[in-house]
Order: C-alpha cells, then sequence, then structure tokens
C-alpha cells in the first residue's frame, strides 16, 4: 500500500463503538433521559406521520414512578384486564423458567428466555385482533401465551418429539402457528420484516380488515429486509405495524452497533416518512397504549407505524450465550425502567385490585400449570430419546409431491436404519 | 538444513486465531471484523484475544448485516487492506451473496486487474450439532459455482492453520468454510461414542509461528489401492473411520481447496485404484460431489472398474430431531463402500 497521506491535514480516525459497561464495571445509567410518565403527547390516530415524529426522539410512558397511570397515552383498561395482562406475562416467565431448566437437563438442544421482555409480545398480543396476522422475531413466545395456544403444542415442537407439529424439524422456538395467526419463525433475522408488508399488502389488496405486526430486535434493524421492508410500507401505506424490541444487546453487541450512538430506532420512521413511537418497553400499559394507536391507525387506511420498545433483555441471549463474558451484570439489577411485572402488579395493587399474597399464590399455580403442560409434553417425548416423527417425514414437505429423487432418498434413509438395528420396524419409529 | 520448528497442541478452534494472530502481527493492512468477534471474541471464540492485541480499528464487532460486511470487506481491499471477515453461521451468509458473488468474484475481471478483492471470509458450517437448519448447512457449492471466488475447507487444526494463511495471503477472494462439529475434536460419525480432543490427534500438533499450506494442494490421508475416497471437512474423518473399521485399503484424498482443485492428485489416485467414492455432508443435487464425478469421468474413464458413487447429505433442509439420520454417517458411505468393493 502507498503511503500518501497529506502531512498538513489532521489523520482520519475510525469510531469503533464500545459499551459504557463491561465485565465488573459499576452500572451508573444517569446518562439515559427518562422522561416523566404521562408527559408525551398522544397525537390523533389520522394524524400526518410527521406530528408523531417528535414522540420517535421522546419515550411513551404511562406508569409512573408512584405507579399509578397517567396521561393522555393511558389506556384506561379495567382492572380485570390488568391482571390478565399481569397472570399472561408471568405465565410467560414461568415458560422460560421451566424450558430453560429442561435444556439444562438435556431435554432438548437450546431455548431462548423473554425475561424483562415479556410487555413487549403481551401486551401487544392483547392490543391487536385475534386474527390480525403476527411475524414474529424468535423472542415473542408470550403472542402465542396471549393467543392462548395450547402450551404442550409449543413444548412439544421445543422437545422436537413425535406430537411436534413442526415434525421435529426446527430449532426448538422456531414455531409456526398458522391457527394463531402466528407465522412460522425463521432463524435467519429480519427476514420477517418485508414478509409482514407482504401479507399486509395482500390485505388491502383483497379488502380485508386484517392487519400485520412484525417484531426484530434492534441488532437486526442493520439487514437490509428492514429498510426493505419500511419502503414498501410507506410506499403502499401498508397496514402492518413495526416492533423494534431494542432490548440493548444483540448476542454480545450492544445497541451502538446497531446506530444508537447517533439516534433512537424509532427515528427510522422519519426518514421514511411513516409514523413512529418510542416505548417504554417495560411498561405494559404504554406498549398496549401504542400498539392500540397504531393498529387503529393502520385499519383506518392510515398506514404503517414503526414502534421501538425500549427494554432491556434481563438474561443471555439463547443457552448457548453467557452474558457474564461481555457485559457488567449490575446492569439488569440497575436498569431504570424495572421490571414490567413487577410494575404491572405495584400499579394493580395502587388500585387496590392485587396483593402479594395473591401474587406468590398466582406464581405457585402458573408453574404447576406449565409443569403440568412439560409433563404432558415429555409424555411425547424429548428430544434425542428415540421418540419422534417416523423417518419418511424427514422427505415430506421438501414439495407439495415427493419427486423420484426424494423418494430413493427416502428409501435409502428407511434401509440404513434396517442395517443398524436391524430389528427396527418402521412403524414402531 | 532446516530445523523443524516448534510446535504446539491446538484445538481448531485455536488454530484459527493462532493463524490470525500471526497474520495479524506481520501484516498491519489486515482487518478482523464480524458480528460479535471483537471484545467478546466470536460466539465459537475464534477471535478471542484479538481485539486486546491488536486494538479496535483492527478488531472489531459490526452490525448484524451481512451485506455490509462483506460489502464494506470489498470497499476496504480496494483501499489496499486485507479484511478477514467473519460471518458467525454459513446460513447466514445469503444476504452477502451479491457483494461476494457479484462484488469480489468479478471485481479483479471487470476492472482488468485495476482492483482486487484481497478478502478471507471465514465462516463456521456444516451439521451435527443441532443446530436445526439455520446453523447446519454446508453451502459450498453456491460458492465453488461462482467464477472467481477460492473455496477453502480445512478438516485439522494443522490445516486451518496453514490454509488460513495462504487464504490471507491470497490476492483473491476466498471463502473459508470452518466445520464446526470438528472444532473440538475429529468427530468421525460414529455420534453415540465419544469424540477424542484434537490433543490426542496427530493433527492436532501445530507448528508455531508462519507456515503456509499452498491452495489447490490436497492431502492424501492415507495411501491406499483398493478405491480412491475423495472428501472434505468432517467428511475425511468420518469416512477414515469407516474404511478403518471395514478393513478396506482405500486412498482418502482430503482435497482440503475445492477451487482451485488438486486434480492432479485425484487423476493419479483413481487410475491407480480404478474406483472412486466421493462423500460430503451437503445436499447431494448439484452438490461438488457432481462436480468431481464428471471430471473423473472425463479424465479417469478408461482407468475405472465401477460406477464412481457419491455419498451425501439428503436434499432436504437440515433437520433438528433426525439429524442423524440425515447426516451422512458410517451406514451410507459403508453401504457405498460395500457397492464398490464388489463392483
Amino acid at each position: 500500500m502507498t503511503e500518501s497521506f497529506r502531512s498538513n491535514l489532521p489523520p482520519l480516525e475510525l469510531h469503533v463503538p464500545e459499551p459504557r459497561f463491561r465485565p465488573g464495571d459499576a452500572v451508573d445509567y444517569s446518562h439515559l433521559v427518562i422522561p416523566e410518565a404521562g408527559a408525551q403527547a398522544r397525537p390523533d390516530e389520522s394524524c400526518a406521520a410527521a406530528e408523531t415524529h417528535p414522540l420517535c426522539l421522546d419515550l411513551v410512558r404511562v406508569l409512573g414512578e408512584d405507579h399509578r397511570a397517567v396521561g393522555p397515552w393511558d389506556p384506561r383498561l379495567d382492572p380485570e384486564t390488568l391482571r390478565r395482562m399481569l397472570r399472561l406475562m408471568a405465565l410467560t416467565r414461568a415458560f422460560d423458567d421451566r424450558m430453560y431448566r429442561g435444556q439444562r437437563q438435556g431435554k432438548t438442544s437450546f431455548y431462548m428466555k423473554c425475561t424483562g421482555e415479556e410487555a413487549t409480545s403481551i401486551a401487544p398480543a392483547m392490543a391487536l385482533a385475534s386474527d390480525d396476522m403476527v411475524f414474529p422475531s424468535y423472542r415473542q413466545q408470550g403472542i402465542l401465551i396471549a393467543r392462548g395456544y395450547s402450551m404442550v403444542d409449543m413444548i412439544n415442537q421445543i422437545y422436537s418429539n413425535k406430537a411436534d407439529k413442526l415434525k421435529g424439524r426446527q430449532l426448538p422456538i422456531m414455531y409456526s402457528a398458522r391457527e394463531a395467526s402466528f407465522f412460522s419463525i425463521s432463524g435467519n433475522l429480519a427476514t420477517q420484516y418485508p414478509q409482514a408488508v407482504g401479507w399486509a399488502m395482500a390485505s388491502a389488496i383483497k379488502g380485508d380488515t386484517r392487519i400485520a405486526a412484525s417484531w426484530l430486535g434492534e441488532g437486526s434493524t442493520a439487514e437490509g429486509d428492514f429498510h426493505s421492508a419500511l419502503t414498501f410500507a410507506a410506499v403502499y401505506n401498508a397496514p402492518v405495524v413495526f416492533n423494534v424490541v431494542n432490548n440493548q444487546w444483540a448476542i454480545s453487541s450492544f445497541s451502538g452497533f446497531a446506530g444508537a450512538e447517533r439516534t433512537t430506532f424509532a427515528a427510522r420512521a422519519i426518514g421514511y416518512g411513516i409514523a413512529g413511537l418510542r416505548v417504554d418497553g417495560n411498561d405494559p400499559l404504554a406498549v398496549y397504549a401504542a400498539t392500540r394507536w397504531a393498529a387503529n391507525r393502520a385499519r383506518a387506511n392510515g398506514g404503517p407505524t414503526l414502534i421501538e420498545h425500549f427494554t432491556y433483555r434481563a438474561e443471555g441471549h439463547s443457552t448457548s450465550d453467557d452474558p457474564g463474558q461481555y457485559r457488567s451484570v449490575q446492569e439488569r439489577s440497575e436498569w431504570p425502567l424495572g421490571d414490567p411485572i413487577a410494575r404491572l402488579a405495584a400499579h394493580l395493587e395502587v388500585l387496590g385490585e392485587w396483593t402479594p399474597d395473591a401474587h406468590a399464590a398466582m406464581d405457585l399455580e402458573l408453574a404447576e400449570q406449565v409443569k403440568a403442560a412439560a409433563k404432558a409434553a415429555e409424555a411425547n417425548g424429548v428430544l434425542g430419546h428415540g421418540l419422534h416423527h417416523p423417518f419418511r417425514t424427514l422427505f415430506e414437505d421438501v414439495f407439495e409431491e415427493l419427486p423420484w429423487h426424494l423418494k430413493e432418498q427416502s428409501e435409502q434413509a428407511i434401509r440404513e436404519r434396517r442395517i443398524k438395528w436391524p430389528e427396527w420396524k418402521e412403524e414402531d419409529s | 538444513m532446516s530445523e523443524t520448528p516448534p510446535t504446539k497442541k491446538l484445538n481448531m478452534i485455536e488454530a484459527i486465531n493462532d493463524a490470525l494472530d500471526v497474520m495479524m502481527a506481520r501484516d498491519s493492512n489486515i482487518v478482523v471484523m464480524g458480528e460479535d468477534v471483537g471484545y467478546f471474541g466470536g460466539v465459537f471464540r475464534a477471535t478471542a484475544g484479538l481485539q486486546k492485541k491488536y486494538g479496535r480499528t483492527r478488531v472489531f464487532d459490526t452490525p448484524i448485516s451481512e451485506c455490509g460486511i462483506i460489502g464494506v470487506a470489498v470497499g476496504m481491499g480496494a483501499y489496499g487492506l486485507r479484511p478477514v471477515p467473519e460471518i458467525q453461521f454459513a446460513d447466514y451468509i445469503y444476504p452477502g451473496l451479491d457483494q461476494l458473488v457479484s462484488e469480489a468474484a468479478r471485481l479483479r475481471y471487470r476492472s482488468a486487474g485495476e482492483f482486487t478483492a484481497p478478502i478471507t471470509v471465514r465462516s463456521p458450517f456444516g451439521g451435527g450439532i443441532f443446530g436445526g437448519q439455520t446453523h447446519s448447512q454446508s453451502p459450498e457449492a453456491l460458492f465453488t459455482h461462482v467464477s472467481g471466488i477460492k473455496t477453502v475447507i480445512p478438516s485439522t487444526p494443522h490445516d486451518a492453520k496453514g490454509l488460513l494463511i495462504a487464504a490471507i495471503e491470497d490476492n483473491d477472494p476466498v471463502i473459508f468454510f470452518e466445520p464446526k462439529r470438528i472444532y473440538n475434536g475429529p468427530f468421525n460419525g460414529y455420534y453415540d461414542k465419544p469424540v477424542e480432543p484434537w490433543s490426542r490427534h496427530p493433527d492436532g500438533t501445530v507448528p508455531e509461528g508462519y507456515y503456509r499450506i499452498p491452495l489447490g494442494k490436497a492431502r492424501v490421508v492415507r495411501e491406499g489401492e483398493a478405491m480412491t475416497v475423495l472428501a472434505y471437512g468432517t467428511m475425511v474423518h468420518v469416512a477414515e473411520a469407516v474404511l478403518a473399521e471395514k478393513g478396506v485399503d482405500a486412498e482418502i484424498i482430503d482435497l482440503r481447496t475445492l477451487v482451485p482443485l488438486d486434480i492432479e492428485t485425484i487423476k493419479a489416485s483413481v487410475e491407480k485404484t480404478g474406483k472412486c467414492l466421493i462423500v460430503h455432508e451437503a445436499t447431494r443435487t448439484s452438490g461438488f460431489g457432481a462436480e468431481l464425478s464428471a471430471l473423473v469421468q472425463e479424465r479417469c474413464f478408461y482407468h475405472l472398474e465401477a460406477p464412481i458413487e457419491r455419498v451425501t447429505g439428503f436434499d432436504t433442509p437440515y433437520p433438528h430431531s433426525l439429524e442423524w439420520a440425515y447426516f451422512p454417517g458410517p451406514v451410507r458411505i459403508g453401504e457405498a463402500v460395500d457397492r464398490l468393493l464388489k463392483a
């Protein structure tokens, strides 16, 4: 390489982002601007997109420090609905805890928890219509739980057993549940975003009333698919709600590697000229209200909205990750927006609609509910213990019909089985 | 008189890390980048310690954009750097395909040599880890099909280090697929038995410092007369174990580089043995085995005593629970060996 630098100019410098805290560091989040709950304006759902743009740099909050719901974004939910929201979030957490332990006990290969982020799937699922089509990423198990999808079926998928509706093909938690209007999850990032736009465009082409919603993490906003999706949604004014779950960490890369040092993720909406909201993702009422706003807008042909949920990934990326290697353990305890379950429970308590005893009793009941579901699923087998789908199913669904070469390969797989285990019969595989 | 250089025992991850370390120390134009490769040192730890040693402007995390990672590598190469980007799993490389196929691979040709893309894209690939269809694929044939990219796949720590150094020094774009199933030890396909660690394998002995294994040179793992076995990556060890168990005097060739291919070594071997077995983990249809089979047929037809055999993964996505039914393991290879022996 030739060194032809001009000596009278300052040398250029490469900026490489670095998070504030690394393992062992004391954590101080005083640099984060956390506005007062209730202080954010709520424009009309039919407003010009630009009217929402100040909110892209703000933070919509409903639950205040005194645990009361305040301001124009308060969705004014009745206590029964609030208790249902609390219960669904707690159920999601109980489910995660059990499945995480199941992975550690060798019942499956992999698991991903959503601890601390429960509000970002439970509250939107409650705010959307149950037949609005969702295109989730891999941390929205709360949507299936909120939509009443069978927990046993979820665990069958996680254990890849003989009752797994996905026939043991997919990595655990990569659910697909058409009956719950829940699209098949991909392991590749952000691919669901343009697909959600396409579904929404189709709904508009057909004069349907259903809208689409999609989720991804802040790290995935770097993928081209994210930008293609926003461009298409803007061009066709597609009835879609985009959720960016900004949980601060993409495995070991902090949000600065997706551009968070420069602006917010909600602010991506400004460049595309669509509506955008930035929400306290640990405030389930704010998340509910924002989703409701965006869904109403989309349903009234007002077009797409991008919602950034500002939250924190309280645990590792997955069971394959050890966050203690790259971030300070204090981050979780110091996170200034608290925990969504604790905050909603505190809110119900100040309303006189909930008690710590009721909460403890609920947690016990939910743990038992999950335990019973796990036991029922385990009766169908766990990964690697022989109770899986028949071998021929390996070749089904590659195409609608089995071409000759897959027929041959299917026969070969069966033959290999007989060579390895001469006693084996296909019917008892 | 050349002295034997000192050696150390390394697994494949450590050998790759060592190659990067050796090269970064020798050449300040080498930069390493990718998702989680900086402070954390990579999800498989291949870049552990490098950021601390060489600084954040030479070893850094990137946004999650494979298109961006490979695109900026092309630009850095145009400036005169020698980037070594990591794509976290080969299954994630597709968003970067346009930058690799349309740009990196064709830059030298379309600019008549004015610009080149001296980049080495490292990526863990292959299955056998219960990774499901998005953490298990072997997409090497997609790259060998593109003119202008070299494709390298090591099968031992010793080779991984020497080949990676040669790849980094190469002035053309190289895709360097690392068989992640053998990162820690030479998995031989007998999944119900423990895998021995590289520390107990002769090819876990790796020379210290700089050495290179030239691209385009295959390795004869074992000389033999009964048949020629062509394999690469994990399947070298699987084939070796099956043939040893069967007591077959096969000549096993580890191709190491698919493009450019060591056709002379292949030809000499098949002319000697008269039989050829090709083994790869990737799907069968249009897999690299098809190319190998065509080449052997074209160049060794009159020496062949039996139809060429191909043992491959099935033409389905990589399954989760039925992973071992999919994997081209000892039974599938054994059947093909028996057919060749009977022929």
